[in-house]
């Protein structure tokens, strides 16, 4: 379904990313793990055509190097960044509104889907998204992509500075996610979780993936984990 | 009492008129990070378009045309200007809407001349609405007035309530993301130019004729604007709001007060020198002083908060 090959991104003169390949197949659970700033996220923005890049990110079949963000993301590709960057004036409901590509609900998710996976986003429905707490907001940065009817999500750090319970429901609308036969490309910080949902592992190191393999081979593999994953 | 409420009218339809230019300039400044300062370009075009224009129509198709022109003419600058020289940065923007100011100018006096054009308000709108006391006030600016506040009710609506202004919130914020949800930003950053744009024409369409089209139009009132965005508080327009009030009031009742610290100092008893050096500065009447007031605000306001009466932007 995705499949990026020999990617280099470029923040100014920095060259960031040194040819890094990966591939996600329909309705896979795929995580991208690594130390901080070797570059994770930056793989991500690359594939959105948010930074300077060269190489190929070829998403059903087709090339999408060189197209503008907001037709890769018409092409079927989610992106939840690791900032959350909620619409803080916007209220929930407008916030959600706009994750959709058009006027109105199509495709797998409705806005009852996430009001019945998140209560809470239906009690702040009205509220300025600017004044919820951190893992609403990252329930509804979650939320909002999933309006749009992805066929792939690159979901990057969903988890970072959650209190267990909600990583536990984020975790949840992974399984439902995948449920509906959509694919996810994750960051994850929490090599449990990550080892546990998904079907296989890249790990990044400096700008390139220094492994790939399924989660027993990461777990295996003693040797990658020091090198690569522990601080 | 009769001066005063003439006064405060005329400082209000004068204050909306700057509200429709600096809203403009607000929105694009928020969104793209770009104080854009052909702004008031804009606004003299619309003038000089709308006085063109209505020699061979007549002033009410003028006042659709002019500013649609004047739009198509933002949407342009954005998409071919603005856009190409993005990626230079933010000193690469502002030296292209500087050049683009004086091209304007230039152009101005290579087509209409140096000076004046015979711009009127047309006949039908040529007669006295009300009369306050002794004085006929002038139908022209109480429809100077509506045309102001349907903008301004019309900008608001679409700001919140339509899907199209909700994106443009959302850019305010997160541009990128708004793009990575599947939104067209380009567009959208050059359709929100291009109504600013077309709000500066209008501006220029109904003010150009209630004052004069000159081509020195466009730096007077630029400059004025800018006063207005910085004391209000860069990108935000309810400040720009308040400030085109504030602005506007000390501009219209400034240049009416011929009163000067001496008389000041007369009426509260200090005795004053006669000699002494200061003499001149105390002999200043407030309508003399009119024309730098508007700047001494600017300074007073950008010591006491820099970031403005209502701005979110720090440095
Ligand atoms: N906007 C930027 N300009 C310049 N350099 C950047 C920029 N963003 C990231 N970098 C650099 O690129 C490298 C990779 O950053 P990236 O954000 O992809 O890391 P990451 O693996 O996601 O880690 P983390 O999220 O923990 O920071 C880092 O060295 C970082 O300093
Ligand atoms: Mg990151």
């Amino acid at each position: 379904m995705l499949a990026v090959k020999d990617l280099h991104a470029y923040y100014g003169k920095s060259h960031i990313l040194h040819g890094v390949h990966l591939s996600v197949g329909k309705g896979e659970i795929v995580s991208l793990l690594g130390r901080n700033g070797v570059g994770r996220s930056t793989t991500i923005k690359a594939i959105m055509g948010q930074v300077v890049s060269n190489g190929s990110v070829k998403f059903k079949d087709r090339e999408l190097m060189g197209t503008k963000t907001h037709l890769i993301a018409r092409a079927g590709l989610g992106y939840v960044p690791e900032n959350r960057d909620i619409f803080p004036t916007l209220t929930v409901r407008q916030n959600l509104m706009l994750g959709m590509k058009g006027r109105k609900e199509s495709g797998r998710w409705s806005m009852d889907d996430m009001y019945q996976l998140f209560p809470r986003l239906r009690e702040r429905a009205d509220a300025p998204a600017g004044v919820l707490s951190g893992g609403e907001q990252q329930m509804l940065t979650l939320c909002r992509t999933l309006m749009g009817d992805p066929d792939l999500v690159m979901i990057d750090e969903p988890t970072e500075g959650l209190a267990p319970k909600i990583v536990e429901q984020v975790a949840n609308l992974f399984d439902e996610i995948a449920k509906r036969g959509i694919s996810i490309l994750l960051v994850e910080q929490k090599l449990t979780i990550a080892l546990k949902i998904s079907q296989r592992l890249y790990v990044m190191g400096h700008g390139e993936i220094v492994f790939e393999g399924t989660p027993e081979d990461l777990r295996a593999n003693e040797a990658v984990r020091k090198e690569w994953l522990e601080v | 009492m009769e001066f005063f409420l003439v006064t405060l009218l005329n400082s209000l339809s004068y204050g909306l008129l700057l509200f429709m230019l600096s809203s403009g300039l607000t929105l694009i400044f928020s969104m793209m990070g770009v104080l854009n300062f052909a702004h008031a370009s804009f606004y003299m075009l619309g003038a000089y378009f709308a006085y063109q224009t209505s020699t061979y129509v007549g002033f009410w198709p003028a006042l659709v045309i002019a500013p649609l022109v004047v739009a198509g003419l933002g949407a342009i600058t954005e998409r071919y200007g603005l856009r190409t020289v993005h990626k230079y940065g933010h000193v690469a923007e502002l030296l292209f809407t500087f050049g683009l100011a004086y091209i304007i100018e230039e152009v101005v006096h290579l087509i209409w001349g140096r000076a004046p054009v015979p711009y009127r308000i047309p006949e039908i709108l040529d007669f006295s609405a009300f009369s306050i006391f002794s004085t006929q006030y002038p139908a022209y600016r109480v429809f100077m007035m509506l045309i102001s506040v349907a903008m301004l009710v019309a900008l608001y609506l679409v700001l919140t309530r339509t899907r199209i202004g909700m994106i443009i919130q959302a850019s305010l914020s997160h541009p990128d993301m708004v793009q990575a949800l599947g939104h067209n930003v380009p567009t959208v950053f050059m359709l929100v130019f291009a109504g600013g744009a077309a709000l500066a024409g209008l501006a220029g369409v109904i003010g150009g004729n209630a004052f004069v089209t000159e081509p020195g139009m466009a730096v007077s009132v630029g400059t004025i604007v800018f006063v207005v965005v910085v004391f209000g508080g860069m990108g935000s327009l309810a400040g720009a709001f308040i400030a085109s009030l504030i602005i506007g009031a000390v501009q219209t009742f400034s240049v009416a007060f011929d009163y000067s610290l001496l008389s000041l100092f007369g009426t509260i008893g200090i005795k004053v020198n006669t000699e002494s050096g200061w003499m001149e500065l105390w002999k200043v009447t407030i309508a003399q002083a009119a024309p730098v007031l508007p700047y001494l605000l600017m300074v007073a306001m950008l010591i006491v908060r820099p970031k403005g009466l209502m701005g979110t932007r720090e440095g």
